[in-house]
């Protein structure tokens, strides 16, 4: 079959590779109808996430139909079912899992000893995105082996289109679990960096958790066009104005009542020679994670506020301020989101046409062209600003 | 959550070799003295050691200077020093060759002065080479293999004990075990898998069997690897979940027995033990060890070492 795979930092390819099979009871083989290219993707194909291989099958954003099942998958499913599939793999038994903290259960990442070394304590698998994570292949392919698919899989028995439920996988619930991070009150005020995918879904989400105003900074104007247009938000373009001026100005001196960072390691700023310091650490690997977004969301919050870190992060940040949170009293919540808790509610309210999750897709493309798809993303374009992919 | 990986916490490695560490840390400090003062102490250094007449010998004093910094970052900074010991002693090689090439162009007081330094050289070679042999030799796996690990399971404590206790189950998640068979009450068959398809075999006996607490087994008189077990289970969260506490024992008898068994008992029983931890959660917990393509045999230490490709296999079946 065909799958895009991670060759060396800056190259993807696609790639003939054998068919995946069914290892073990509860797995099912999925043929993907769609995938898509996350902003994370894009740190793997930076080299910025550490432990990937050389023809490492990407992809974690993917839906399509069972054409392969285990004898001891327990729930309902059946071959021939339609489904949504989750980044994070999670087994449902362990407490992490009963606790509804998918994207940390204990038992999905066989490589867990070398996360733990990095991380003190390892993190569930997730369909390709390193070994650290796992080893799992992932879904920009043909077809993909689903582990724990009684978890993991949502059926969707609508009519409704693919583009409508794909990013129930990732994105959507991930901007959703960002938002709900901010524990949002009536009438507060969340600002939110980056208007990639996430931070759109993030600003829509704020809004039906009951924000009054959401804020979304950004420097490319197409993409805060999405977030003033669709997700109905004020927008500041950094690369135009101080933000924290336009944040105290825009809350009258109190600063948003939370912050979102939809951003993570690869930040930039405004400041040629801010971004060239972090840059250059990261060259040398003094730091791993450049946190622009994250320390700006610190300086911004209003005194007891909270930051909600939603944008990926691999390793070590330096120059965290942590006077400023800790003299402030913030809070800051994070984690890869627990997506497995929040795909049924989300679908729910696609269906109710709370939500059309549809209008983030620039691109459509075939599977063969995906490398292409990783190009114009990272380069942000042709306006681009998400990318499915059809094998 | 997770595996607990080993002894650090609860000092089990450090105090069987705590005497060799602490020494190998004395010699760390030895090397950082020494560097800092054939770095910073300038003429008067070579003058004691007899070489201040030659421009040559201050450049070698300097060089040992920066390599005893080496030395000292090599044995101070890691968590264990292990062998790191050995770099000194090459070290000592290198600079007895140095003194004595010096001690013999010289003559008089210089001379007199560097037949000191060489002395001191290699009272110092001594202790080094001391450390080191003895650091090796702790390495040495096979004399006492003891490991211990320990594992939070999301179960109740009677679900735990009942099917450890059931030893036939112990190979599905022990990959060092080819089977467990029970040869009667109170009594197993235990077939452990050896390099090249041979096997390893011994019965064994439980001798402590305390319900839904604690099982204690070892292997009868006459075995040919003597070995014993211990596995504690203690309840967690509430009743909800149970602390696994294991600990192994393996006496290895020498000769190509011993060495079979060494490698049927894993290369690092600590290690092993671990991994053997970790499956077992998953099975308890999920039914299935968890499989990846990148590691399609499930946890394993080793494995993650040499990791396939995340793409999945030519060809495997259920």
């Amino acid at each position: 079959m065909k799958a895009n795979c991670w060759i060396a930092p800056n190259q993807v390819a696609v790639e003939e590779v054998p068919e995946p099979r069914i290892l073990n009871p509860r797995d099912a083989v999925v043929r993907v109808t769609s995938s898509a290219i996350c902003g994370s993707d894009l740190h793997l194909l930076d080299g910025f996430i550490p432990a990937m291989k050389r023809g490492d099958v990407l992809g974690h954003e993917f839906m399509g139909e069972i054409v392969e099942l285990g004898q001891g998958v327990r729930d309902g499913l059946r071959v021939g079912d339609r489904v949504v599939v989750g980044f994070p793999i999670a087994c449902g038994d362990c407490a992490s899992c009963q606790r509804g903290l998918y994207s940390v259960c204990e038992n999905s990442n066989p490589n867990a000893a070398m996360a733990e070394l990095v991380m003190g304590h390892a993190p569930a698998g997730i369909f390709g995105y390193s070994h650290l994570m796992g080893g799992y292949a992932g879904g920009q392919a043909q077809y993909v082996r689903v582990p724990y698919a009684d978890v993991g899989a949502l059926k969707i028995e609508d009519d409704l289109a693919d583009e409508q439920v794909l990013f129930l996988s990732d994105v959507l619930p991930t901007g959703y679990m960002a938002a709900e991070l901010c524990d949002i009150k009536p009438g507060d005020v969340v600002a939110i960096w980056g208007a990639g995918p996430v931070g759109q879904f993030a600003a829509v989400s704020a809004y039906l958790l009951g924000a009054e105003q959401v804020i979304v900074i950004d420097r490319f104007p197409y993409r805060l066009r999405v977030a003033r247009d669709r997700a109905g938000a004020e927008t500041i373009n950094y690369e135009e104005t101080d933000v924290l001026d336009t944040l105290r100005e825009l809350t009258a001196g109190r600063g948003p009542d939370a912050c979102i960072d939809a951003v993570g390691m690869e930040g930039h700023h405004a400041s040629a020679a801010l971004h060239a310091y972090d840059r250059a650490k990261q060259a040398v690997k003094a730091e791993t994670d450049r946190p622009h977004a994250l320390r700006e969301a610190i300086l911004s919050c209003r005194n007891g506020g909270t930051i909600s870190a939603i944008g990926a992060y691999g390793g070590f940040i330096d120059k965290f301020p942590m006077g400023s949170f800790m003299n402030r009293s913030l809070t800051m919540r994070s984690g890869q989101a627990h997506v497995q808790r929040y795909m049924r509610p989300l679908l729910e309210r696609i269906r109710r046409g709370e939500i059309d999750p549809s209008f983030i897709i620039t691109h459509t493309m075939r599977l063969e062209d995906a490398p292409h798809g990783y190009d114009i993303f990272k380069n942000k374009q042709d306006d681009c600003l998400k990318v499915v992919v059809k094998p | 959550m997770g595996v607990r990986s080993v002894t650090d916490n609860l000092g089990i490695e450090r105090a069987t070799d705590r005497g060799t560490e602490g020494l190998a840390r004395f010699l760390g400090w030895v090397s950082l003295g020494l560097g800092v003062t054939a770095l910073a102490g300038g003429p008067g250094v070579s003058r004691i050691c007899g070489v201040d007449d030659s421009r040559t010998a201050r450049t070698v004093l300097r060089a040992a200077g920066v390599r005893e910094l080496g030395h000292a970052a090599a044995l101070l900074v890691p968590r264990r020093a292990g062998l790191a010991t050995w770099t000194r002693v090459a070290g000592d090689v290198a600079d007895l060759a140095a003194a004595g090439q010096a001690w013999r162009n010289r003559r008089g007081d210089r001379r007199r002065r560097l037949t000191y330094t060489v002395a001191a050289l290699a009272g110092i070679t001594a202790l080094d080479l001391y450390a080191s042999v003895r650091a090796t030799r702790n390495r040495r796996p096979g004399d006492a293999g003891h490991a211990y690990g320990a594992v939070t399971i999301n179960r109740p404590a009677e679900e735990a004990y009942r099917f450890w206790h059931d030893f036939e189950n112990l190979p599905r998640f022990m990959y060092h075990l080819q089977s467990v068979r029970s040869t009667g009450p109170r009594r197993t068959r235990w077939t452990a898998k050896a390099p090249a398809r041979r096997a390893v075999e011994w019965e064994a006996e439980v001798v402590e069997d305390r319900t839904n607490q604690l099982i204690r087994w070892r292997s009868v008189d006459g075995s040919r690897v003597a070995n014993c077990g211990t596995v504690r289970f203690t309840p967690a969260a509430g009743g909800r979940a149970t602390e696994v506490r294991v600990e192994l024992d393996v006496h290895l008898p020498g000769g190509r027995l011993g060495r079979l068994a060494a490698k049927a008992f894993g290369e690092n029983p600590q290690q092993q033990i671990c991994d053997d931890l970790r499956r077992f959660k998953q099975v308890i917990e999920t039914g299935e060890i968890t499989r990846s393509d990148g590691t399609p045999d499930g946890s394993s230490i080793q494995a993650q070492a040499k990791q396939r490709p995340a793409r999945p296999l030519a060809s495997r079946t259920a």
